[in-house]
């Protein structure tokens, strides 16, 4: 088995993931950064599995998946009532928690 | 002994009045008159439960924990619930049970700014379940607990209901007693870690300190911290700033609970925890405590006479007489711990009536600056006389309660305890005594200023100024009385005290003795004398002590 | 513990050898000598009454305290007559103390004992009773009265006087504003002044100290509403409380001392014990020294000793029957009573056998000198009074330090009455010229006050010792005591103490000179005040001479013992009944009494009177005849030039040697530097020294809190304050609420905690 290429693959995607997550100003854009790093994880979690014959990698992946699911769909509303607010999804307006 | 309380009773009067808060929640806070009636049958309750735990105690074996409940609490951490009473704590559980259903009274029809009975009553009645369980409590880790418990509504009381200056003062109580509270942590883990023990009772830890588990250098360092966290709350010099600022900003009710039991909650973590733990740190540490004591005392007094705010003059004296009960504690006698707990107790009363007075004061001339009162005794001639006796009972008259704190507090320093530098605690002596010379005078100084000489005009004819009134009368008489009554048989709180201090002193007297074969009891406190009179007498014989004989040949000589 | 201590106590006689010391005490005895706190009790009870019901009754309360210090009164009386039958009749046994016995002091409770058998033959057993008062430490601290002849004494004294000043003061006070509290604190005095001579024990000897001092705290500033008052009252207060630290510290080295020498004890309170103990040698010499020094200093106070007697004169702010019943007669003695209590301690502790000078004798041959000087400069005829009290009790701890007990006592008790008689005097004075101003308010008074007038003249006499009177007796007896008169016989007393005779004849000299100068102001001349006096009623009249009655005979009670014009049986009958010849009681030795000193000291006493005689009787009353007014000084007497000069001029001019030696010089001398610059010192050195330590306090107050508390330790904590919040301030700034910049630093933080996994791992 060739662990290395799954881990490579799924360092880029990570990265991307945070790059997105960080960089990008669009809340929607963000969310899919964020499912990105999810499934930068799932990958090594799978990749691990196999590597290790066991099934607890995919079982983590599959609890990932469901809980990811739930996420987006907190994530979007959130993402839907900030824009029905402010007629804006731009993440960087967002600052009133400041301290 | 067998009793209907045996086994649940302290539960039922620490958790007693946290049944009366959960009551008064669900009642909407417009109801003011259910309020003031639930917290005070509360805590006529918890005094009704208190006066029966008083009259099933062993009053003979004062020594032993009685009450005791000791059950599985927080498994992980090995802490448990261990709850009992004894001579040393009955006092003092005794005396909160007293204060609060007074203060209740007190601020019946005159609730601080703002009038909130609701909330400020729920805080006293939290505030009670605190004060009895650091009391009552025997795990460190529910000590602690308990100990904090009490500094929240004490907090809000002070930064809701206090004066102009209220934020500052509850801020700067709050910090500090949590600096020391976070020191007394490390100390209280630290000691549990270094012992190996598997418990956090006290009595485990002891057993497990004397058993030589921890080094000489690591019991100097839990005490040091210990020392801090419990001296801050007495509060000890140069601990002491955040109490004229908690004392002259707090409510008048809020005043009278830190002066009367929340400043013990210190002295008695000293003699309950830190001493009988750590008895060879004590014995190391005691010159120290000893000179910040009087240091206190002397510093305390001076303060004392350069306030213009009376109140604030009462809570300096706070520092001076917490003073002498520290010296009493730091001689490591059971005569000097006894005459501390005295001395806590008398403390409570009386400065806890010199605060209901000064809240009284304010109240009827809307100042407590000392140069515009005066004439007290002409217009309130009652209150001016309840006033000239508690200072009289201040500054150590006997008869009253407060010369039973400061005396054997005094005569004991002659004397330390086994191992504790003889010359330094005389010169300790003389000088608290000197403090009792100052005590006069800034008590007296106070009384001539505030009570004698014809009122000043800006308050002459003021028909807002009225002699005592009843709602006073009721929650000062028992105080007064009690003053009285101690004053006159000190026995009272002695004879509990007695017997528990005794026990708490042993291993204390053990550590020094073991290096010389295991010196008498009376041995120990024949240490000290110059000339030496008890020196090493382990025989048994049975000494005559009449010698008829010679009874007869001496009376006859004189013919 | 108890236990344990009992068995620790006898296994270290067992060690030790059993010490067996008798303590001169019994626990039998009549009834009235084991019930004498019933005596303390019942004012203790009128207290209560009258400050709960006095308001309500007809006469305001004062009946309750008469009739209560009445029934003392009788009580005393009968305790004293179950005394005297007692002191000799009484064969119950004797209580012995175990104690530890060190070989290098060789203790043994019969090394006393001997000496008293010359001519008081049966020892005297004082009765005592106890009960516990309070336990820690597995020892029991006892309250309880210790009954012997000083008690017996002092209770009667204590009772009579305050039962007089009761009657006294219901006229005297009537109408006052504060009426029912005058008498609910007289009640108070009573019962604390009775309980402090019975007591049994140190520490209750120093609760009734203490509460003594209250009462006149109370009384002093009887009218408070005046400030003068008030600031009486706190100076009375807070000297006395300087001389209490020393009764402090005094009683903890005792009672630790005590401990000591008792096996099963840590420390002991017990007077008679401790007394015992220091007779036997089982003490330090060290310890009863130090203690006997710090014992002192609270007799100064107590009792108005030079350097801390400033108080007293300012005391008599209070009402006269006060300063007659506290200031005068009863409270100040206190301290002389508590050095007779302790005599064992001080008469070791200063080895006053066999020496010729010490503290106490010394300080009391001062004060009585320095007191009667200031008599002279007063114009306040309480302030006469006062000083004239400060200077006898000084006579009394001369009496004391010198070993002549007997006298001591004596004195304290002839004293008691005819002070009590010139205070009411006084006061009756004053109650009729509404003044206490001699100078400017009195004079002439003896034809419109002859009752008063007649009183004060015995008092007068009394005082000034001259014979029959009782004043004479006392003040003989301690001159003989002084051991200082050689000639015609030695005085066979304890030590050789020639300087203190010397004081005390001068003393006498003053005090007769001074008590003329009273009586000439205020009785004699012309009126100077206004309106018309009167005699006062019988209220106060009876009361005033009753006491005239006890100036004039109390002195037969102790006629000197082989007196040739006395009767055997009648010779030394006080010194028999009161002084006590028991184990807690030293061995003195007892003067012989001698006729040469008794004729000196008359002389010397009529020469006082002459002089101030001579000066006011014969020139101030022909002054005045010539200036038509009343004066009370010669309007070109020296004192007005300065007298030195005046003295050289003399002496040139008018070569008029001895006349103006006796009146410039010695009289007007006395009379107007001596006594100024004594006045001066008391008042702009000592006074002010007070004052100052007062002043220096606050401002040391001041600074400390100022610059030390508020700005250092106050400092710091706010410091700290101030450094967590700017670091705050500083934080706040990451804080800017975007979620990005968040997770910025969540990422970094966790790329960092990576980077140092990886080069730790």
């Amino acid at each position: 088995m060739l662990l290395n290429q799954f881990l490579l693959l799924s360092a880029v995607l990570f990265s991307i993931g945070v790059y997105g997550v960080l960089a990008r100003r669009n809340g929607v854009l963000v969310l899919m950064s964020i499912e990105l790093i999810l499934n930068a994880v799932n990958i090594n979690l799978v990749a691990f599995g196999a590597f290790r014959a066991t099934v607890g990698g995919e079982v983590f992946a599959l609890f990932i998946i469901a809980v990811a699911a739930a996420e987006v769909g907190v994530g979007l509303a959130m993402v839907l009532l900030m824009y029905r607010n402010r007629r804006s999804i731009d993440l960087t307006a967002i600052d009133q928690l400041r301290g | 002994m067998e009793n209907l309380l045996d086994g649940w009773g302290i539960t039922l009067a620490t958790f007693s009045p946290l049944v009366g808060v959960a009551v008064m929640m669900l009642i909407p806070k417009e109801r003011e008159d259910q309020h003031k009636l639930i917290a005070l049958v509360t805590s006529l309750w918890v005094a009704f439960v208190g006066v029966l735990l008083l009259i099933w105690f062993d009053l003979d074996h004062t020594d032993k924990l009685q009450y005791v409940v000791d059950k599985v609490w927080i498994d992980v951490i090995s802490s448990r619930y261990a709850v009992g009473i004894d001579g040393m704590s009955l006092p003092l559980i005794l005396l909160t049970m007293l204060v609060v259903p007074l203060c209740i009274v007190y601020s019946w029809n005159h609730f601080p700014d703002p009038v909130n009975p609701k909330a400020f009553l729920i805080l006293i009645l939290i505030l009670e379940t605190g004060m009895i369980g650091t009391f009552v409590a025997q795990d460190l880790v529910l000590f602690f607990v308990f100990f904090e418990v009490v500094l929240l509504p004490m907090f809000f009381m002070i930064a809701v209901w206090g004066g102009d200056d209220r934020r500052y003062a509850s801020l700067k109580f709050f910090l500090y007693t949590l600096f020391g509270s976070a020191l007394m942590l490390v100390s209280f883990l630290a000691l549990f870690f270094l012992t190996g023990a598997d418990t956090f009772t006290f009595s485990g830890l002891a057993d497990a300190v004397a058993a030589g588990g921890v080094s000489r250098n690591a019991q100097l360092w839990i005490f040091g911290g210990m020392f801090l966290g419990f001296g801050i709350k007495v509060p000890m010099f140069p601990f002491h700033t955040w109490l004229p600022d908690a004392h002259t900003q707090a409510p008048t009710v809020g005043s009278v609970i830190l002066a009367a039991v929340l400043l013990k909650l210190g002295t008695y973590g000293f003699v309950r925890i830190a001493i009988p733990i750590l008895p060879e740190a004590a014995v190391s540490w005691a010159p120290w405590i000893g000179l910040l004591a009087v240091v206190g005392i002397i510093y305390g007094a001076l303060g004392c006479l350069a306030q213009t705010d009376m109140k604030r003059l009462i809570a300096f004296s706070s520092v001076a007489h917490m003073g002498f009960v520290m010296l009493g504690i730091a001689t490591l006698t059971d005569f000097g711990i006894n005459a501390a707990i005295m001395g806590m107790v008398a403390h409570g009363l009386i400065t806890g009536m010199l605060f209901f007075l000064a809240g009284s004061v304010k109240e009827r001339y809307h100042t407590l600056e000392i140069s515009r009162l005066g004439g007290l005794l002409v217009q309130a001639p009652r209150m001016g006389w309840i006033f000239g006796f508690c200072a009289m009972a201040s500054l150590g008259l006997p008869g009253l309660a407060g010369f039973w704190g400061e005396f054997p507090a005094i005569l004991s320093a002659y004397n330390p305890g086994n191992g504790v530098p003889v010359e330094t605690f005389r010169t300790f002596m003389v000088i608290a005594a000197l403090g009792t010379v100052l005590a006069a005078g800034y008590l007296l100084w106070l009384l001539q200023r505030a009570a004698f000489g014809t009122p000043p005009e800006e308050f002459a004819d003021d028909p807002h100024i009225t002699d005592t009134t009843k709602h006073e009368w009721i929650s000062w008489a028992p105080l007064l009385a009690l003053i009285v009554a101690i004053g006159i048989y000190p026995n009272l709180v002695f004879r509990v005290t007695d017997g528990a201090v005794d026990a708490s002193l042993t291993p204390c007297l053990s550590v020094e003795g073991e290096a010389a074969e295991k010196l008498d009891c009376a041995e120990v406190y024949k240490i000290g004398h110059d000339d030496g009179h008890g020196d090493g007498h382990d025989d048994d014989g049975h000494g005559d002590e009449h010698d008829d004989e010679h009874d007869d040949e001496h009376a006859a000589s004189g013919n | 513990m108890s236990a344990l201590l009992t068995l620790a106590a006898s296994a270290s006689t067992a060690a030790h050898g059993a010490g067996d010391l008798a303590l001169g005490i019994t626990e039998g005895g009549n009834w009235f000598l084991r019930n004498v706190w019933l005596i303390p009790l019942l004012p203790a009870l009128s207290f209560v009454a009258i400050l709960f019901f006095g308001k309500r009754m007809p006469r305001g309360g004062s009946e309750i305290g008469i009739a209560a210090v009445g029934i003392a009164f009788v009580l005393a009386l009968l305790t004293g007559a179950a005394w005297i039958d007692h002191r000799d009749n009484f064969h119950g046994e004797e209580v012995h103390a175990a104690v530890v016995v060190d070989e290098a002091h060789g203790a043994h409770g019969d090394d006393h004992g001997d000496d008293h058998g010359e001519g008081h033959g049966h020892a005297s057993l004082a009765v005592h009773q106890t009960v516990t008062w309070f336990q820690t430490n597995g020892v029991e601290f006892t309250v309880g009265t210790l009954v012997d002849g000083p008690a017996v004494m002092m209770l009667l004294v204590v009772t009579l006087v305050s039962l007089l000043v009761h009657v006294y003061s219901t006229d005297y006070v009537a109408g006052d504003r504060r009426y029912t509290h005058f008498f609910a604190f007289l009640s108070l005095f009573s019962a604390s002044m009775l309980l402090l001579v019975v007591s049994e024990n140190t520490l209750q000897l120093l609760c009734a100290w203490e509460l003594v001092g209250v009462c006149s705290f109370a009384l002093i500033g009887h009218w408070w509403e005046e400030k003068p008052n008030s600031d009486a009252a706190l100076k009375a207060f807070l000297t006395n409380r300087v001389g209490d630290m020393g009764l402090l510290v005094g009683v903890t080295i005792l009672f630790f001392a005590a401990g000591a020498a008792l096996p099963g004890t840590f420390g002991s309170f017990s007077i008679a014990e401790t007394n015992a103990l220091a007779n036997s040698g089982a003490l330090s010499h060290t310890a009863l020294l130090v203690a006997s020094c710090c014992l002192m200093a609270a007799v100064m106070s107590k009792s108005g000793q030079f350097f801390l007697h400033t108080w007293l004169p300012d005391a008599m702010a209070g009402p006269t029957p006060v300063s007659a019943l506290i200031h005068a007669a009863t409270m100040v003695v206190a301290g002389v009573f508590m050095i007779a209590r302790m005599y064992g301690v001080f008469f070791e502790g200063f080895q006053i056998g066999g020496s010729s000078i010490n503290l106490m004798a010394f300080i009391g041959g001062l004060t009585t000198i320095v007191g009667a000087c200031l008599a002279f400069v007063q114009r306040d005829i309480k302030k006469v009074l006062a000083y004239s009290t400060i200077s006898q009790l000084g006579y009394m701890v001369m009496a004391l330090g010198v070993g002549a007990w007997t006298a001591a006592m004596f004195h304290l008790f002839t004293h008691a009455f005819f002070k009590a008689c010139l205070f009411l005097g006084s006061g009756s004075v004053s109650h009729a010229v509404h003044s206490f101003d001699m100078k400017s308010d009195m004079g002439g008074l003896r034809k419109d006050m002859p009752h008063t007038y007649r009183t004060f003249m015995i008092g007068t006499i009394a005082l000034a010792g001259l014979p029959p009177l009782a004043g004479f007796w006392s003040k003989d007896e301690i001159l003989v005591g002084t051991g200082g008169w050689g000639l015609m016989g030695g005085t066979d007393a304890n030590g050789a103490y020639t300087l203190m005779l010397g004081m005390g004849m001068l003393t006498a000299a003053l005090t007769a000179a001074y008590m003329t100068r009273c009586v000439y102001l205020t009785f004699f001349g012309e009126f100077r005040g206004h309106g018309h006096p009167h005699e006062s009623g019988p209220r106060i009249t009876v009361p005033l001479w009753i006491l005239a009655f006890l100036a004039v005979f109390a002195g037969f009670l102790n006629m000197p013992k082989g007196f040739q014009l006395a009767p055997k049986g009648l010779q030394e009958r006080f010194g028999h009944f009161v002084e006590p010849v028991a184990g807690y009681f030293p061995a003195i030795h007892h003067a012989r009494p001698s006729w040469s000193l008794a004729i000196v000291s008359t002389i010397v006493v009529l020469c006082g009177v002459g002089a101030a005689a001579w000066y006011y009787f014969v020139k101030v009353e022909a002054a005045s005849k010539a200036a038509g007014t009343s004066l009370t000084e010669l309007p070109n007497g020296p004192t007005t030039r300065w007298p030195l000069a005046r003295m050289g001029h003399t002496l040139l001019a008018n070569r008029y040697y001895l006349d103006h030696l006796y009146n410039g010089v010695v009289a007007d001398g006395t009379k107007g530097p001596v006594a100024r610059l004594a006045n001066r010192i008391n008042q702009d050195v000592i006074d002010r020294t007070v004052d100052l330590t007062g002043e220096t306090a606050v401002k040391a107050g001041t600074i400390v809190y100022e610059k030390i508390d508020q700005l250092v330790v106050d400092g710091a904590v706010n410091a700290s304050g101030r450094g967590s919040s700017g670091a705050g301030e500083e934080l706040r700034k990451i804080n800017s609420g975007k979620v990005q910049s968040y997770a910025a630093i969540l990422f970094a933080a966790a790329t960092v905690l990576a980077g140092v996994l990886i080069v730790i791992v």
